[in-house]
C-alpha cells in the first residue's frame, strides 16, 4: 500500500511541478499586464517540439536545449508586441479571444511544420528505475522536480532581490507610480512575457521524456496551469507554484484510485467546487466593489 | 435600440434569409447557411449573457452538448419523440444552470471565466467517457427530426426550419433587450450599485438569463444533433466553447446584428481556409487576432462607427 | 423612540479591521422634512449612508424602517421598502440613455419577467411606452427635459448628477438619500439643486442628505446630525447646531 502511495506521489509531484512552472508563467504575466494569456500552455508544448527538432539536426543537448528555451522566449517577446501590446486597454474578452487566436496561430503553425505525430525527447540521464521504499521512481522524475525546483528559487531569487524583479512587482501593484519613478513598462512587459515563455518552455521540456509531446499537448497543459494559478490565487507565485503542484498530487491519486478515464477532470472540479465556496482562492485576495 | 430600427433589422433579415436559397448554388452552401443559422441562435443567447449582462461564459459548448446527447440518446436508445427528447434535454440544462448560477455568477472576472471553463470541460469529459450510455469518442447516431409526426428532411425543410427560429430569436432578443428585464440586466454590466439601488436582485437576474442563454444553447445542440445525423463529444469541447465565444466577441457584443454576423462570418470562414490545406488552425487564429486588434469592439460596432449609423 | 419617525437608527456600528467607522450612532427621521448629515472628512458619512441604504451590513446596531427592522437587508429589498438613494459618484449606466436611466429606476413597478418581455405579454409593451412619457416628465421635472436620448456617457457631470435623482424618484421612494449631490457643481447649480431639493420635499418626499456644502445644508434642513470620528457629536435645528462647541471644534480645530 504505501509503496504504491509513493509511487502515485512522485508521479503526482512530477507532473505538478510542469502544472506549477505554467502556472507561475501565468501569474508573472498577469501581474505585469491583467492579460490571462491562453496562450501559455503553446510556450510549454513550443519548448518540446524544438528541443526535439534541435536534437534531431544533430545539436548536442547542452546546446539545443537552453536554445530551445531561448527561442521560446523570443517568441514570447514577439507574441508580446505583435498582438498583446495593439490591443492595450482593450476590454478583458478581447484580450482573451487575442490569446485565444495566438495559441490557435502557435499551435497551428507547429501542425504545418511537423504534424500531427508525437516526439519523445531521450531521459535526461537514462530510464533505469530508482527504488525507493518500495516504490519505482523514474530518474526523469527527479530531474523534473529538481529543475523546477530551482526554476522557482532562481525566480524568486529574481522578483525578490534583483533590480528588475522588484521594478516588476511594482509596476504589477501600481503602473502609473510605476511609470512615475522611471520604471519603463514597455520592459517590464516583454521581460514579463519572456520569462513566462522561458518558464513555459523549460516545464515543457522536462517532462517530454516522460509524457511525449505533440503539436496539442499545449492545450490541456495550459488549461491545467491556469486552473493551478487560479486556485493559488492568480498573481501570487507561491500560490501557483502550491496550486499547480498540489493539482499533479490530486490528479495522481484520482488516477490511481478512483477513475483513470476521468484525472484529466480533477483539476476542473477541483477550481469550480473550490470558486464555489472559497471566491478567493488559496492566497489571493480580490478586491471589494467601493461605493 | 429603437423600436423603429429593430423593426427595421428585423425585415431585412427576414429578407435576406428568404433570398438566400435562391442565391445558394448547392447542397454545400445550403448546409453552411443552416449551421451559420444555428450558431447564430447560440450565440444571440450568449451574446445577452456576455455582451449585454457582462457576465462571462467559456463552457457554453458543455449546454449545446447536453442537448445534443439528450436527444440522441433518448431517441435513438427509448424512442422518444424528438420533441419529448428535447425538451428533457432543455430541462436538464435548466435544472443544472439553476443549480450552479448562483455560486459562479457572485464571481466576476477571471474566476468567473475559470468557473465557466472547467464546468464545461468536466461535461465535455463525461459526453467522452460514459461510453456505455454516450458513445464515447465515436459518438451516437441521431434519428431524424420530426414533428406531429412531420419529418423535416433535406436541406431545404432544415435551412428554412433554421432560418425561421433565427427571426424568432431575434424578435424575441430584441424585445427582451428593451424592457424592464432588459433594463436591469444591462445596468448589472455598467453600474451595478445603480441597478440594486432601484430594486434590482442581480443574483436573480444574473441567473434567470445564464439559465435562459443556457437553455437556447441546449436546444439548438438537439437540433444540431439531427440536423447533422450523429453527434460527437466535439459538439461540447472547449474548442466549440471558444469558437461560440469568438463569434460574440468578432460580431460585436451587446449587438443582436453583431451576432448573427459574427455567427455567419466564423461559420463560413473556416469552410473558405480550406483551401490554405492544414493551415487553417494558424491562419484562423490570425484573423482573430487582427481582426480583434483592428476592430476591439466588434465587426457591427466598429461598421455603425465608422458608417455613421 | 419617535411615534411618527419614518426612519430610526439605533447605535449602529461599523467596523472594518481596525478602524471603527461608525460607532454606536443613533438618531431617528421623521416624515417630511429634510435631513441633513453632516461632519469633517473621515467623518463616516457615507458609510453610515451606505449602513442605512443596504450596501454594507452593520457590526452592531439596527436600523428600523416605520417601526419594522430592516437591519441588514441588501438595498433591493429596502427599495422595495422606499428607500431610494443617489452615489457620491454618479453611477449612471453608460450604454443606457438618459431616458433609459430614469426607467431603470421604476423597475420595481413593472413586470420584470424575462419569459414576458421575449413574447410581449401582459402589456409590458403599452407599460413601457406610458413609463417613458413618465421618466420625460422626471427629467423635465429635474430640469433636463432634453437630454432624454443622449446615452449616458455622453452626458455632462451636473446632468449626471440630475438623471440621478430623476431615477430615484422614479421609484416614487418615500425616503431619498443623496449622497453628497453638490460635490462637484458650481454655484449656480447649486442653487438649482436647492430649488430641486426643494421641490422634492413639497412633493411628500422625505430627503436625507449627506453633504459638505453647509450654505446648502443650512438653508435646506430642518434637522441635522452632525458626525465626528464616526460618532455623533450634535444633532437638532441648523441654528442650534451651528452654536455648538463640538462641532465647531471639530470643524476649526481643536481651540476655537
Amino acid at each position: 500500500m504505501p509503496a504504491e502511495f509513493l509511487q502515485f506521489l512522485f508521479s503526482g509531484l512530477t507532473v505538478g511541478a510542469t502544472y506549477a512552472l505554467a502556472a507561475l508563467g501565468f501569474a508573472i504575466v498577469y501581474n505585469a499586464s491583467n492579460v490571462i494569456n491562453f496562450a501559455q500552455g503553446e510556450f510549454l508544448m513550443l519548448g518540446g517540439m524544438l528541443a526535439v527538432f534541435l536534437l534531431e539536426i544533430g545539436l548536442p543537448a547542452w546546446i539545443a536545449l537552453p536554445a530551445a528555451i531561448l527561442l521560446v522566449a523570443a517568441v514570447g517577446v514577439a507574441v508580446e508586441r505583435l498582438a498583446i501590446r495593439p490591443a492595450r486597454g482593450a476590454e478583458v474578452v478581447t484580450l482573451v479571444i487575442i490569446t485565444l487566436g495566438v495559441s490557435l496561430v502557435l499551435r497551428g503553425a507547429v501542425q504545418m511544420w511537423r504534424g500531427t505525430a508525437t516526439h519523445a525527447l531521450p531521459p535526461f540521464s537514462g530510464d533505469a528505475p530508482i527504488m525507493v521504499a518500495g516504490a519505482a521512481l523514474a530518474p526523469q522524475s527527479l530531474w523534473v522536480i529538481g529543475v523546477a525546483a530551482a526554476a522557482v528559487a532562481l525566480m524568486w531569487w529574481f522578483f525578490e532581490r534583483t533590480r528588475w524583479g522588484k521594478a516588476m512587482l511594482a509596476s504589477a501593484s501600481n503602473r502609473l507610480a510605476a511609470r512615475l519613478v522611471g520604471i519603463r513598462i514597455e520592459v517590464v512587459l516583454m521581460l514579463s512575457f519572456a520569462l513566462s515563455a522561458a518558464l513555459g518552455a523549460l516545464g515543457g521540456i522536462i517532462v517530454a521524456p516522460i509524457t511525449l509531446t505533440s503539436f496539442d499537448v499545449g492545450i490541456m497543459l495550459g488549461l491545467k496551469g491556469f486552473v493551478a494559478a487560479v486556485l493559488g490565487g492568480l498573481g501570487s507565485g507561491i500560490g501557483a507554484v502550491a496550486g499547480g503542484l498540489l493539482l499533479g498530487v490530486l490528479e495522481a491519486m484520482t488516477a490511481g484510485y478512483v477513475s483513470s478515464s476521468y484525472k484529466d477532470a480533477v483539476p476542473f472540479v477541483v477550481i469550480l467546487l473550490l470558486l464555489m465556496f472559497l471566491p478567493r482562492g488559496m492566497f489571493g485576495a480580490q478586491a471589494p466593489e467601493r461605493v | 435600440m429603437r423600436l423603429r430600427s429593430r423593426r427595421g433589422g428585423l425585415a431585412i433579415t427576414g429578407i435576406v434569409l428568404a433570398i438566400l436559397p435562391l442565391l445558394l448554388p448547392n447542397a454545400f452552401w445550403y448546409d453552411l447557411a443552416t449551421r451559420a443559422a444555428i450558431n447564430a441562435v447560440i450565440v444571440i443567447g450568449l451574446n445577452l449573457l456576455i455582451g449585454y449582462a457582462g457576465q462571462i461564459s467559456l463552457g457554453h459548448a458543455g449546454f449545446v452538448g447536453i442537448g445534443a446527447y439528450a436527444s440522441a440518446m433518448l431517441t435513438g436508445r427509448l424512442g422518444w419523440p424528438p420533441i419529448a427528447a428535447m425538451a428533457a434535454g432543455a430541462l436538464a440544462t435548466a435544472l443544472l444552470a439553476l443549480l450552479v448560477a448562483r455560486p459562479i455568477l457572485r464571481l466576476r472576472g477571471h474566476s468567473l471565466a475559470m468557473a465557466t471553463l472547467g464546468l464545461g470541460i468536466i461535461l465535455s469529459m463525461i459526453f467522452t467517457n460514459e461510453s456505455q450510455w454516450t458513445g464515447g469518442p465515436d459518438g451516437l447516431v441521431v434519428q431524424p427530426f420530426s414533428f406531429l409526426g412531420v419529418e423535416i428532411a433535406g436541406e431545404r425543410q432544415w435551412y428554412w426550419l433554421c432560418a425561421a427560429l433565427l427571426l424568432v430569436t431575434l424578435w424575441a432578443a430584441g424585445n427582451l433587450v428593451d424592457s424592464p428585464f432588459g433594463r436591469a440586466m444591462r445596468a448589472l454590466h455598467t453600474s451595478e450599485p445603480a441597478a440594486r439601488a432601484v430594486g434590482v436582485d442581480p443574483a436573480a437576474v444574473k441567473a434567470s438569463i445564464f439559465v435562459l442563454s443556457a437553455v437556447g444553447a441546449s436546444l439548438m445542440g438537439s437540433l444540431t444533433a439531427h440536423y447533422v445525423g450523429f453527434v460527437t463529444p466535439q459538439v461540447a469541447s472547449f474548442l466549440t466553447s471558444v469558437e461560440l465565444l469568438t463569434m460574440v466577441v468578432v460580431g460585436g457584443m451587446a449587438s443582436l446584428a453583431g451576432s448573427v454576423v459574427g455567427a455567419a462570418v466564423l461559420t463560413v470562414l473556416p469552410q473558405l481556409l480550406s483551401r490554405f490545406e492544414g493551415a487553417e488552425t494558424a491562419v484562423f487564429g490570425l484573423v482573430l487576432v487582427v481582426t480583434m486588434i483592428a476592430m476591439p469592439r466588434g465587426l457591427v460596432p466598429t461598421l455603425r462607427e465608422r458608417l455613421g449609423w | 423612540m419617535t411615534a411618527d419617525a419614518l426612519l430610526e437608527v439605533r447605535n449602529l456600528t461599523k467596523r472594518f479591521a481596525g478602524v471603527c467607522a461608525v460607532d454606536g450612532v443613533s438618531f431617528s427621521v421623521g416624515g417630511g422634512r429634510v435631513h441633513a448629515i453632516i461632519g469633517p472628512n473621515g467623518a463616516g458619512k457615507t458609510t453610515l449612508f451606505n449602513l442605512i441604504t443596504g450596501f454594507e451590513s452593520p457590526t452592531a446596531g439596527e436600523v428600523c424602517l416605520d417601526g419594522r427592522a430592516v437591519t441588514g437587508l441588501p438595498p433591493h429589498r429596502l427599495a422595495a421598502l422606499g428607500v431610494g438613494r443617489t452615489f457620491q459618484t454618479p453611477q449612471i449606466c453608460a450604454d443606457l440613455t438618459a431616458l433609459e436611466n430614469v426607467m431603470l429606476g421604476a423597475h420595481l413597478r413593472l413586470r420584470r419577467s424575462p419569459i414576458a418581455a421575449m413574447l410581449r405579454l401582459g402589456g409590458i409593451v403599452q407599460r413601457d411606452h406610458a413609463l417613458r412619457d413618465k421618466a420625460a416628465e422626471l427629467l423635465r421635472f429635474v430640469g433636463i427635459g432634453s437630454s432624454g436620448d443622449v446615452p449616458g456617457r455622453g452626458m455632462a457631470y451636473g446632468d449626471l448628477k440630475r438623471v440621478e435623482i430623476a431615477r430615484a424618484l422614479a421609484a416614487e421612494p418615500r425616503l431619498l438619500c443623496l449622497d453628497e449631490p453638490a460635490a462637484g457643481l458650481n454655484p449656480r447649480e447649486t442653487h438649482e439643486l436647492d430649488e430641486l431639493i426643494r421641490r422634492i420635499a413639497d412633493s411628500g418626499v422625505t430627503v436625507m442628505l449627506v453633504e459638505h456644502d453647509m450654505r446648502l445644508v443650512m438653508s435646506l434642513s430642518q434637522h441635522i446630525v452632525v458626525l465626528n470620528y464616526g460618532r455623533k457629536i450634535a444633532e437638532g435645528a441648523p441654528d442650534e447646531v451651528e452654536r455648538d462647541a463640538e462641532v465647531l471644534s471639530a470643524y476649526l480645530g481643536a481651540h476655537v
